[in-house]
């Protein structure tokens, strides 16, 4: 069945949208990321234009991080002073990356700014997982504990001013790096289309050292402002959100994302990390080869106005 | 506003100068108003028309040809291209198209080029090959060669996507002075206003045109949608991001359950 979007001025079926926002929603439930990651490049396959596909994704998201921050807030698993201070330089970063969004769209570099983007946070983040999680498989081999905890250890980030204890985490860190967090995960998802999930979630491990417990309930959160605040910023500039395309991927994304939740839980925590790391390496991997390799057609249009 | 009044201009000259016209077209289109709906998926629009002798008592010289120009609304585009920079390919290089039609079917019922000789049609700007695509060339503006790297890519980009296209057989004489046409209309035309441009051929000369037209339009959700979308961008947004928080809300009720 084929629907003709209204922004986006194309039709598409309505059954291969849905089941890509299952496909999508389903392993973003199962790691508690948005999956805007994957979902963009998937509408641009399918013959969306860049900047609709980045702008309506951040509708998609904040649809499906809205479902999961919801079932961790009744877990208690969501630290609500943490998410408000990554939020205040969420806002932020996310303003700045629309803007940045919108110059390069004049300047012809926006798809190739997504691309370097892709390539580059993708292939990185996603060899750091691999690499964190084969270790601690084969740390589990051996017998030890899976996850080293070492609650005395300090890096420098500990010795910054403006200290700030989190009661639901458990932390007493600086406010410095939670803002500077806050600031590049609400800068990059408005750029390239993302929540961040798949980066808040280790930085807020690895840097400010959030236990297990309350990290994705809280990122959840994070995700569903700064995407939420997104869609309205993308809409109110560059009037590219696409309600009709962001409402199918959002039915079929919420239901992926409970189903892929269940999966989620029966999974062990090193092993789902070791399959998002891998699959985070796999689209990096992808957009690389797109940039490397010469394409099938040098040439490409671009509208720049009408009359 | 002023191109099109030196084109209009000098259609009238060719018009006026060219050989007394002793035919007249008479055209009638199926539809003229295509409406872009939810299911929107394409149409094919027919134009009917026969060739009568002008005046009544004047003979017919058949055989004839026929060429039908459609344009769609006009369009700035750019055309970029990438190269190879520091091993990784950029678009490094664009030239800007102004005012081209967004939508341009050439239909006839012979290859043009065998319709008349090659300065008739690019006066007339008959076939995609000779139809006027001005770029910006610095400062200045023009049509470059046919060959021209840039135009031959545009032209070819735009018939990839079906908005261009040149077809030596979508025109049909049902007798040889009963004619049909047939316009067809892509998912993705572009809305706005359509002219039609109906040219008659004979012996390799132009011997009567007429012309008609079309407008594409967005109906009911989809232009309220993309109406709202560009008149009221943050109402539309903040609609959109509630929505979301509702289909959340609304599936975390559902799945809480069991």
């Amino acid at each position: 069945m084929q629907i003709y979007l209204p922004i986006a001025d194309l039709p598409v079926n309505v059954f291969l949208v849905l089941g890509m926002g299952l496909a999508v929603g389903y392993i973003s439930g199962m790691f508690g990321i948005g999956g805007g990651f994957l979902m963009t490049p998937l509408l641009i396959f399918i013959g969306i234009s860049p900047a609709v596909a980045v702008a309506t994704v951040s509708s998609h998201i904040a649809a499906s991080s809205f479902t999961g921050a919801l079932s961790y807030w009744r877990k208690r698993a969501v630290d609500i002073a943490l998410a408000l201070m990554l939020l205040s330089s969420g806002i932020l970063g996310t303003a700045t990356g629309v803007w940045l969004f919108t110059e390069l769209r004049a300047l012809d570099q926006l798809d190739l700014m997504i691309g370097i983007s892709y390539v580059t946070l993708l292939t990185v983040v996603g060899a750091m997982m691999i690499y964190e999680s084969a270790r601690a498989i084969l740390r589990t081999r051996h017998g030890m504990p899976a996850t080293l905890r070492r609650p005395g250890s300090h890096t420098w980030l500990h010795g910054l001013p403006f200290k700030l204890r989190f009661k639901r985490s458990k932390i007493y860190v600086s406010a410095i790096p939670v803002w500077a967090i806050g600031f590049v995960i609400g800068f990059v998802g408005a750029i390239m289309g993302i929540g961040g999930g798949f980066l808040l979630v280790p930085m807020l491990i690895y840097f400010l050292r959030v236990p297990t417990a309350t990290v994705i309930g809280t990122s959840m959160v994070l995700t569903l402002v700064t995407m939420a605040s997104a869609t309205v910023m993308h809409a109110a500039t560059n009037h590219l959100v696409d309600a009709v395309l962001a409402l199918i991927l959002m039915v079929g994304g919420v239901i992926g994302a409970q189903f892929g939740a269940r999966t989620g839980q029966k999974m062990r925590g090193e092993r789902l990390r070791l399959l998002l790391g891998l699959l985070v390496f796999a689209v990096g991997c992808r957009f690389a080869y797109e940039l490397v390799v010469k394409p099938d057609d040098l040439f490409s249009l671009r509208y720049v106005g009408s009359e | 506003m002023r191109r099109i009044a030196i084109t209009l201009a000098f259609i009238a000259l060719i018009c006026g100068a060219g050989p007394a016209l002793a035919e007249r077209l008479v055209v009638s289109l199926s539809n003229h108003r295509v409406a872009v709906t939810s299911s929107f998926v394409g149409e094919e629009l027919v134009l009917f028309g026969t060739i009568e002798p002008d005046p009544v008592t004047s003979p017919l010289r058949p055989p004839y040809d026929l060429v039908v120009t459609v344009t769609g609304p006009r369009q700035t585009l750019r055309t970029r291209r990438k190269q190879r920079v520091l091993g990784i390919w950029v678009n490094v290089d664009s030239r800007e198209f102004l005012r081209v039609p967004s939508y341009l079917a050439v239909l006839s019922n012979r290859p043009v080029n065998t319709i008349a000789n090659p300065d008739t049609l690019r006066r007339l700007q008959i076939g995609l090959d000779n139809f006027l695509l001005p770029q910006r060339i610095g400062a200045d503006f023009a049509d470059t060669v046919r060959d021209d790297p840039f135009r031959r890519a545009f032209v070819r980009l735009q018939t990839q996507q079906g908005l261009y296209r040149e077809s030596a057989t979508a025109v049909t004489f049902l007798t040889p002075t009963v004619f049909r046409a047939a316009i067809p209309m892509p998912a993705a035309v572009p809305t706005g206003s359509y002219g039609i441009e109906v040219e008659l051929f004979t012996g390799g000369n132009l011997v009567a045109r007429t012309n008609s037209a079309l407008d594409v339009i967005k109906t009911g959700f989809e232009q309220y949608v993309a109406d709202a979308a560009r008149d009221y961008g943050l109402l539309y947004g903040a609609v959109t991001a509630m929505m979301a928080l509702l289909i959340g809300w609304f599936a975390s009720v559902i799945f809480a359950r069991d």
